[in-house]
């Protein structure tokens, strides 16, 4: 690609506002003031709980709904003030919104049309669709004669048609069931990927944010927490809560007790922290230690302290195993400590008949390494 | 057409709710005010008297609230008006009591039944009423297949004895003809909205109230009955606010006995040629309905609320 | 398609079936029985009309030499089609403002005028319409009672009925598929026509059959609002039986029976057999 082609593919989200008014007055601010940058090429998930204006963002990005001030540049172009059929844009809906008098072809051809492209160009066109969908042999059919995934492809292809500067897909897997889900994700990627369409998508589903999204963007309330690639916002969270909304995690509240530029140690109620990198801050200071659970070990016996790890009991705890819940590739113990706080550990179960056979109401140790931790200070 | 809030489309959205509030407001608004005016203008043979006139410098103002006063006044008036309330009442209530059961069984009939029961019910609707309120003059005539029946079952005793049918085998022009001649034309328009209402309720809803341990009955009476208000409302609105200003089945069916405020609008009209004296008749029959319309307004925003 | 087998009911269940089946005969039978006997008496050979005296086909024949009959049939024809139409256009422009625009000065006002008509009794209708027609004609000259004139009381209660049928298809109707159709270039005019049209055809041809019916059957408004020459079907069907019973109007009866049962009940045939091949490709697409 171009570098023309690259400064034009670039969606910048100018301190976009979008308020709703209500009929007694008051006014419901849905996004607050949120700037992002989206890189060409890339697919970016917004994701969030319910009412955490993600969806405003989308349509407001789709052009449904206007801002009520900020801006939207693509290619240079402010488009916050235009309507979709103006805009370059295309739209996957959450519930494919197919045209139910239209034949699957009509359906796929229909933006083509309104282009006015020659009969001869748009049949070439929806041809090609079908074919990246593998949908050819049911051209013909109603949507009504489709089944769930084949629709959803149906409407991929409709919005990939017109080759638009960006895509939008509003809970793209939200109607399939779990099978359907975990196939669909890879081959919605790859067929993005292979036309190399900018992609916003819009899930409150982890799993299909981490597994499709190049880079993720966490919201809640109308603000932008933190951007970054999966990786980035499962391992270093910027906000109590990103760490949270994310996978299983074990929040300790605590104060800054040694502040070292290489490491510092932090006092929580059931147990003290080594950490093994600095942070900005200083003594006494109030944080919050977050532990991934898959980071924590866990058994019967007191753990074996290897050289350079702290002393006991920095990073380890001895507990009663509250709650197990086996889920076959690995099983997640509720250990209550001694303040009554739970501490959330999962093991992988790589022993088909482990020797360690943990219960309930057994005692057991927990540890972990002093790179575990991530500390917040939000 | 804006479908969403775009700013730059509202002139064609002006368009689109301002053809038909104009229709309106000329054909619906405009002439209710007109009837009002001439409820209280003096007429002088087919040429009404200004109300407002400006002689020698001063506006003057003449309602003539003479008809009016005659109304309340004079007790045939009255009576009719009374009369028919009473006829409306009847026949909604008869309808609700026949109906409801008849658009329950309906609903909870199986479901390739139903579109067939509901095309029965739709068919006679669709024939023309007038001719289907003539019918019954034959059913109910001497000799008629109906009026046999009665005769043979003994039922003109019960009537005679409650002064629906003034003596033996005289069905026709009584009380009793006006409202089942009232009551079979109506009873569609109860019959649908109660249908609609209850085969959209979800039959999961009995059978949690079931697993509590309600019986079918209680089931009925608590959940079912509250559940279709809405359709018992619309249902009974349809039926009652058109029975109060019914013409044409008092005309053919009743008698006598049995006048009804259409035809006293009708009468002073067409036979008395008394305008303003017909337009005030409208005027109170208006007023007397007016109650019953806002509930049927509130019930159909209601039922548009609960779709969305 | 094999049924599934009849499930082994309790008794209170099998009590309440009974009255559900006794019901609905019953009420069916209290429907359709004036029906039937119109449809008999048709044929009734006899000059007393509630005396049987073999069948005979004399009054049809009669009917198509019935000059008043067959001149308001005509008329009555003329002003439902073109009511319908006319309701259908105006109804479908006030059940979208309805829908769409959530807010605007004077919407109370307009859903209580569009929902008035539905219920109000005829001969307020009637009246009312007809004193602003002669005050009109004293202002304007115009317009004579007539044709034109019971054709806008037609067009008032029609308007109300076809967009009360339409507002309801509407409002169930997905709006992702307006905003797709935006989204894919199409312009506001341009999904109304392409996308939302189609969509609705079903209930604007429904608004158009019962728009057209109860033109055709409607007596009340027609009395006050025609003028000398102008007599539609109903007007004089209502003349005749005002009078008394006559064997006449049994045969306009049986006819008009015969043309509505023939549509409805191919209509409903038809719409369920879609209905039905519908669904199974549906059934067949999710198994597949």
């Amino acid at each position: 690609m171009s570098t023309s082609d690259q400064a034009e593919a670039y969606l910048r989200i100018d301190r976009l506002i979008k308020d709703f008014g209500s009929q007694d007055g008051s006014t419901y601010r849905a996004v607050d003031n949120i700037s992002l940058d989206i890189r060409q090429g890339e697919i970016f998930a917004l994701l969030g709980p319910s009412g955490c204006g993600k969806t405003s963002l989308l349509r407001m990005l789709g052009g449904f709904d206007l801002p009520s001030s900020g801006r939207i540049m693509l290619g240079g172009q402010d488009l916050a003030q235009l309507a979709p059929y103006q805009r370059p844009i295309n739209m996957m809906f959450q519930s494919y919104a197919l045209f139910p008098h239209l034949s699957v072809w009509d359906n796929i051809a229909f933006g083509l049309r309104r282009e006015g492209l020659p009969k001869a160009e748009v049949a070439t066109r929806v041809e090609a669709m079908l074919k990246l969908v593998q949908l050819g042999k049911f051209a013909q059919r109603k949507p009504h004669q489709l089944s769930g995934g084949q629709q959803q492809r149906v409407a991929l292809a409709r919005s990939l048609a017109k080759q638009p500067k960006l895509l939008l897909l509003d809970e793209p897997l939200g109607a399939l069931d779990k099978k359907l889900r975990e196939e669909t994700q890879i081959e919605l990627v790859n067929i993005v990927e292979s036309v190399g369409v900018t992609c916003v998508m819009v899930t409150h589903d982890q799993e299909e944010a981490m597994a499709m999204a190049s880079r993720i963007g966490i919201m809640s309330e109308g603000r932008i927490l933190q951007v970054g690639t999966p990786r980035e916002i499962y391992e270093t969270p910027a906000t109590r809560f990103v760490a949270d909304f994310i996978g299983n995690v074990n929040l300790m509240d605590g104060t800054l007790a040694v502040d070292e530029p290489d490491h510092v140690e932090i006092d929580c109620a059931d147990v003290r922290h080594y950490v093994g990198h600095g942070i900005t801050g200083h003594e006494g200071m109030p944080v919050t230690v977050a532990l991934r659970p898959e980071k924590i070990r866990i058994s019967s016996k007191p753990p074996v302290l290897e050289a350079g790890d702290p002393p006991a009991p920095i990073n380890q705890v001895k507990g009663r195993i509250k709650d197990m819940v086996y889920f076959g590739s690995d099983t997640l113990y509720h250990l209550k400590l001694a303040s009554g706080a739970i501490l959330k550990v999962t093991q992988s179960n790589t022993e088909r008949h482990p020797d360690d056979n943990l219960s309930w109401e057994d005692e057991a140790y927990a540890w972990w390494s002093p790179s575990a931790h991530v500390v917040l200070t939000q | 057409m804006a479908i969403s809030k775009t700013p730059h489309l509202s002139w064609s959205a002006r368009t689109v709710v301002g053809v038909p509030y104009l229709w309106l407001l000329l054909c619906f608004m405009l002439p209710f005010l007109i009837v009002l005016k001439i409820s209280v203008s003096e007429m002088e043979t087919v040429v009404f008297k200004d109300l407002i006139t400006w002689t020698d410098g001063v506006l003057q103002l003449q309602l003539k609230l003479s008809n009016y006063l005659f109304i309340t006044q004079d007790d045939l008036y009255f009576r009719t008006y009374l009369a028919s309330l009473k006829y409306a009442a009847v026949t909604t209530a008869l309808c609700l009591l026949i109906g409801y059961p008849f658009a329950y069984f309906m609903a909870r009939a199986s479901k390739a039944v139903q579109p067939g029961l509901l095309m029965m019910v739709m068919l006679p609707f669709w024939t023309s009423f007038l001719l289907r309120v003539y019918a019954w003059k034959g059913l109910l005539s001497e000799g008629g297949w109906v009026a046999q029946v009665l005769d043979a079952l003994h039922v003109d005793q019960v009537l005679i004895a409650l002064a629906l049918i003034p003596g033996p085998g005289q069905y026709m022009n009584t009380p009793f003809s006006l409202v089942i001649g009232m009551v079979y034309t109506y009873l569609p328009f109860m019959i649908l909205p109660l249908y609609a209402n209850l085969s959209k309720m979800d039959m999961r809803l009995l059978e949690a109230a079931s697993d509590l341990g309600a019986t079918a009955w209680v089931a009925f009476w608590k959940v079912t009955v509250p559940l279709s208000r809405g359709g018992i409302v619309a249902g009974s609105m349809l039926v009652f606010i058109p029975c109060v200003g019914e013409f044409v089945i008092p005309e053919l069916l009743g008698g006598p006995q049995t006048l009804m405020i259409g035809r006293v609008l009708w009468d002073e009209f067409f036979a008395n040629n008394d305008w303003p004296m017909a337009s005030s008749v409208a005027v109170v029959m208006i007023l007397l309905i007016l109650v019953p319309l806002a509930l049927f307004n509130k019930a159909q925003s209601d039922a548009q609320e609960a779709r969305r | 398609m094999s049924r599934a087998p009849k499930p082994i009911l309790p008794a209170y269940q099998r009590r309440g079936q009974w009255l559900a089946r006794a019901w609905l005969t019953a009420g069916f039978a209290f429907l359709y029985l004036p029906i039937l006997a119109l449809v008999v008496y048709s044929f009734n050979n006899s000059p007393l009309p509630t005396v049987w005296g073999g069948f005979t086909l004399q009054w049809f024949s009669k009917l198509a030499h019935d000059t008043e009959i067959i001149d308001g049939l005509w008329l009555s024809l003329k002003i439902a089609f073109c009511n319908a139409t006319a309701a259908v256009l105006l109804g479908t422009l006030a059940a979208w403002a309805l829908v769409k625009f959530k807010r605007f000065g004077g919407r109370t006002l307009m859903v209580g005028m569009v929902n008035a008509p539905l219920v109000m009794p005829e001969v307020i209708i009637g009246l009312s319409l007809l004193l602003m027609l002669v005050s009109m004609q004293r202002w304007l000259g115009f317009p004579e009672r007539g044709m034109l004139t019971i054709w806008m009381g037609h067009l008032l209660v029609g308007m109300a009925y076809a967009t009360v049928v339409i507002q309801a298809r509407l409002q169930d109707l997905n709006p992702q598929l307006e905003e797709a159709a935006q989204d894919l270039g199409a312009r506001p005019l341009q999904v109304f026509f392409l996308v939302t049209l189609p969509m609705i055809a079903q209930s604007l041809m429904s608004a158009w059959l019962l728009t057209f019916t109860l033109s055709l059957d409607d007596v009340v408004l027609a009395a006050f609002l025609s003028g000398p020459g102008s007599t539609t079907l109903p007007m004089v069907i209502f003349s005749r039986a005002r009078l008394g019973l006559d064997p006449s109007v049994n045969a306009v009866a049986t006819v008009v029976i015969g043309v509505v049962a023939l549509a409805v009940v191919g209509g409903s045939y038809a719409l369920a057999r879609a209905e039905r091949r519908r669904a199974q490709e549906t059934a067949q697409a999710a198994r597949a």
